[in-house]
């Protein structure tokens, strides 16, 4: 978004264009450091993520409950999730494909690989969204307690265990059942991948931007440097879904 | 665009009469943008000063009546914020943006669109703090925001929704500056300028920088939860609905206790320039005063619960967040020694610049030693909460920052403006601010000591609290008066001070090289440096320094021929276009920031929430121009792409 002043004086061969004196593209650093600064950004999130899901399988496994109400268990679907994260991690290697593709020159095979990215990317973001809504109509919302379906075995079970309606409240309409648990579990989730979706988005309109941006000017020398740039944040945003997904649904 | 066509070489304005408003308003010019940032922070720096005697006034005098508790309130929290995020950091920000660049051989900062965006953010930001107090009454939670007194069932207006947009988007134009010197001083440095020949004032500002950058997305995310808790119900900080109050302290704090860094190294920084210039000798220890700085820079990471200690964290993280803080001050003491060594046996002379740094040390150090108290848990128990710590702060920022700023303007004043500040009037200022400081904030010890609360609004006579009190609030006016002083100073000598050379104070670095104020790109040509004082060196060749133990090196090539707006060979040097894009985009967040916060208000009707989402499309559009525009402009000055 950016152009570097006194990187693009003419006529004085102190400096090559686009690098600078610590001998790497000033955006490249720029976008490094960024990068850092967005590690904590997400870090901060996760983090919070696991202090409330730690606390509400705390409780409810201190009734033993967690095994029928655990919210990870009990919501995130793991298939789902799995072909989302291979989605996203094959951007990344089409990413790379595009990358090399520039740097070989060889446009016509950059903008296959480019597009497969974003295309691959938009599938993350409309899985994620499709996933959201289901949660949604699952009683996962962004509200301070979740409602679960239940089985009749697993109403059957809690009903057994005469549970503190503080810790978790049944309720029984007609044939379904369902446990109201107070939990911070969607919020935390819902507001940390929503914004991992939003950078995906984010990125997406950027690797948009670069195509449409080397389609145009395909003789300029910095198409290289804007392709690596936009292929740098696509990893990151890709790195931070494998400390979520491992995080969050693996372990 | 037609403005765009033109060049900054063509259009900057070098003398009064060619003032032009959008030579300004759409300047990527690091130097304007520096001035920006200085006049608005001075401008929040007298707002914030006014808060504070409306403070003093109604605590002159127990059981007053001059202000109401909820106003009191009002006025704490925005005095803290605005000092904190409206006056020291843009304050040192501008300074930088105006340095940095000049110190290291650079024509401007590594991106100037970015930089000039940073501006206007932080402007929008202010602004949306400062509109509250017209929208039904700005936050009054403490500028720590404690949970959960930030929910909406304690706080329903919308204060806190503006106190934390308006500080998003500071935080936004913070980062992006940050990352805006992280690259200038990594890429942009002169040849010849390494990274242990750079002056010390760049050096702590790109451990700034560092620190900033790390430590902001910490507040950023929490104050987007508190958002959510008050416009979706979100309840991360409610506890009664499961939420957990003291988490909101530990994110709040591992970035508000690195963020105090932030106030105070870059204060360092320039005092660590101004002292051996006065002094006629280097810095003593370069590498402990820089390498010092990087250690407090790590050091501020871990140390943030100290500010928790009332809490009832267990003596295991009292014992380590105790022994954590204490350490920071062995950094601290190794920056001081090295100043008082950098002015022992030096041919010192007292300017008014000299006086203020000589001011911080003494007054940093009165301060440093009440921290070094507070680290201390049994102590801090008695003392939290208590005026105490209000004085210890106040004796940091103003005795730090502020007096150390106050050491930086007289010390570039002549180089941004051309004119030199009165000295004479400048050392009365001096004297009159250190006396008044010290009356204002020093009984505050006493206070505190003898159990006085802080952010109390009013307080029953017979206390024994009264004494004191009405003598702060004297000293306030003095304080006040001083800060006038400055500004009478300021306005005469841009009018009729003495006309300021290239070199007013036979100093070491770069800036100083070119005239004062600077053309547009700085330098004419590029010096070539071989020494950390290279103006030193070309001055006074045969007292040169060495860098290496015995080796003459040869004295840095600085030319100073030429360095005006017409020189010749100027029209050759290509700086960005002047581009309203940036301020566009600013425009457009806050726009959509200030529609946000009526976003779910649904107690004051339909037409406040339709207007609100009307606000957000509106902003939303103008990002999207903007970066449009904003795309086509740097393509305009691509090398490669040309003009289209």
């Amino acid at each position: 978004m950016s152009s570097s002043a006194g990187q693009a004086h003419h006529g004085e061969a102190h400096q090559k264009p686009l690098v600078g004196s610590m001998g790497v593209d000033s955006r490249k650093l720029g976008l490094w450091a960024f990068i850092g600064s967005e590690t904590l950004f997400f870090a901060t999130l996760i983090v919070t993520h696991l202090i409330f899901y730690a606390r509400t399988s705390n409780t409810l496994s201190s009734v033993g409950a967690l095994e029928l109400l655990d919210p990870r268990l009990g919501y995130l679907a793991i298939e789902l999730t799995t072909v989302l994260a291979t989605l996203l991690l094959a951007s990344s290697l089409t990413m790379v494909l595009a990358l090399a593709a520039s740097k070989a020159r060889d446009w016509k095979r950059f903008r296959i690989w480019q597009l497969a990215t974003i295309l691959l990317g938009a599938s993350f973001v409309g899985g994620q969204i499709y996933e959201f809504i289901h949660l949604y109509h699952e009683g996962l919302k962004l509200a301070p307690a979740f409602e679960m379906h239940l089985s009749h075995e697993a109403h059957k079970a809690l009903t057994a265990l005469n549970l503190d309606p503080s810790i978790v409240r049944l309720k029984e309409a007609g044939e379904h059942a369902t446990a109201l648990v107070p939990s911070l579990f969607g919020v935390t989730f819902f507001v940390m991948t929503g914004f991992h979706g939003l950078h995906v988005t984010i990125g997406i309109i950027w690797l948009i931007a670069i195509y449409v941006k080397v389609s145009r000017f395909p003789e300029s020398p910095e198409n290289p440097m804007d392709i690596e740039l936009g292929g740098l944040y696509w990893h990151f945003v890709d790195l931070v879904w494998v400390a979520i997904f491992t995080l969050i649904y693996l372990i | 665009m037609a403005i765009a066509e033109q060049k900054l070489t063509s259009t900057a304005p070098t003398t009064k009469e060619s003032f032009q408003w959008r030579s300004w308003l759409a300047t990527v010019d690091h130097k304007k943008i520096g001035i920006i940032y200085i006049i608005s922070a001075f401008i929040f720096f007298i707002i914030g000063g006014i808060e504070a005697m409306l403070m003093r006034v109604q605590l002159g005098t127990p059981n007053s009546t001059f202000l109401s508790a909820d106003l009191y309130n009002q006025l704490f929290t925005m005095h803290a914020t605005t000092m904190v995020f409206l006056v020291v950091m843009p304050m040192n920000v501008g300074i930088g943006n105006y340095v940095v660049p000049l110190m290291i051989g650079a024509r401007d900062m590594a991106f100037p669109r970015l930089n000039a965006f940073s501006v206007w953010l932080f402007l929008g930001g202010g602004f949306l703090l400062y509109l509250s107090f017209l929208t039904g009454g700005a936050t009054n939670v403490g500028w720590f925001a404690y949970a959960p007194l930030t929910q909406t069932q304690f706080s329903p207006g919308q204060g806190v929704d503006y106190w934390i947009l308006g500080l998003g988007l500071t935080g936004v134009a913070s980062i992006a500056g940050a990352l805006n010197f992280i690259v200038t001083v990594l890429n942009m440095r002169a040849p010849g300028m390494t990274i242990n020949r750079m002056p010390l004032f760049v050096w702590m500002n790109v451990v700034v920088s560092f620190i900033l950058i790390f430590a902001f997305p910490t507040f950023t995310v929490a104050s987007i939860q508190l958002l959510f808790d008050r416009q979706f119900g979100a309840a991360f900080f409610n506890p009664a609905l499961g939420g957990d109050a003291v988490l909101w302290q530990h994110l709040f704090w591992f970035f508000g206790h690195p963020e105090v860094y932030i106030l105070i190294l870059p204060v360092m920084g320039m005092i660590s320039e101004v002292l051996p210039v006065y002094s006629r000798k280097p810095i003593f220890g370069y590498s402990f005063v820089a390498f010092s700085g990087v250690g407090i820079g790590f050091l501020g990471f871990i140390v943030w619960a100290h500010h928790m200690f009332g809490t009832g964290m267990g003596p295991i993280a009292n014992g380590f967040f105790a022994a954590a803080s204490m350490v920071i001050a062995i950094p601290t003491g190794v920056k001081i020694f090295n100043w008082i060594a950098t002015m022992w046996g030096g041919d010192v002379r007292l300017t008014t610049s000299m006086l203020y740094a000589i001011g911080f040390i003494s007054m940093f150090i009165i301060g440093g030693i009440s921290g070094i108290t507070l680290a201390s848990p049994p102590i801090d128990l008695q003392q939290t909460d208590s005026y105490y710590v209000v004085a210890h702060f106040h004796y940091v920022l103003f005795g730090g920052s502020i007096l150390g700023l106050f050491a930086g303007a007289f010390y570039w004043f002549p180089k941004m403006t051309g004119r030199m500040l009165d000295e004479k009037l400048g050392k009365a200022q001096f004297w009159l601010m250190l006396i008044s400081m010290n009356v204002t904030f020093f009984p505050m010890h006493i206070l505190g000591t003898e159990g006085m609360p802080r952010r109390i609004y009013t307080y029953e006579s017979g206390m024994g609290w009264e004494m004191w009190n009405f003598i702060e609030t004297i000293g306030t006016f003095f304080l006040a008066f001083s800060v006038l002083m400055f500004i009478y100073n300021v306005l005469v000598s841009l009018r009729s001070g003495e006309v300021a050379s290239n070199d007013p104070w036979d100093a070491a670095t770069l800036e100083w090289v070119v005239p004062s104020p600077p053309p547009s790109y700085n330098f004419l040509h590029i010096p070539h440096v071989t020494s950390r004082r290279p103006l030193w060196d070309a001055k006074y060749p045969h007292t040169t320094a060495d860098d290496h133990h015995g080796e003459k090196s040869a004295p840095s090539q600085i030319r100073y021929e030429y360095s005006h707006e017409d020189s010749p060979g100027a029209k050759e040097i290509h700086m960005p276009t002047l581009t309203f894009m940036p301020m566009v985009l600013s425009a457009g967040l806050t726009v959509a920031a200030l529609g946000f916060i009526y976003i779910n208000q649904a107690i004051l009707g339909l037409p406040i929430r339709t207007a609100s989402y009307v606000f957000v499309a509106i902003g939303i559009v103008m990002v999207f121009y903007a970066i449009r525009g904003w795309v086509l402009d740097s393509r305009r000055d691509s090398p490669y792409l040309g003009h289209h």
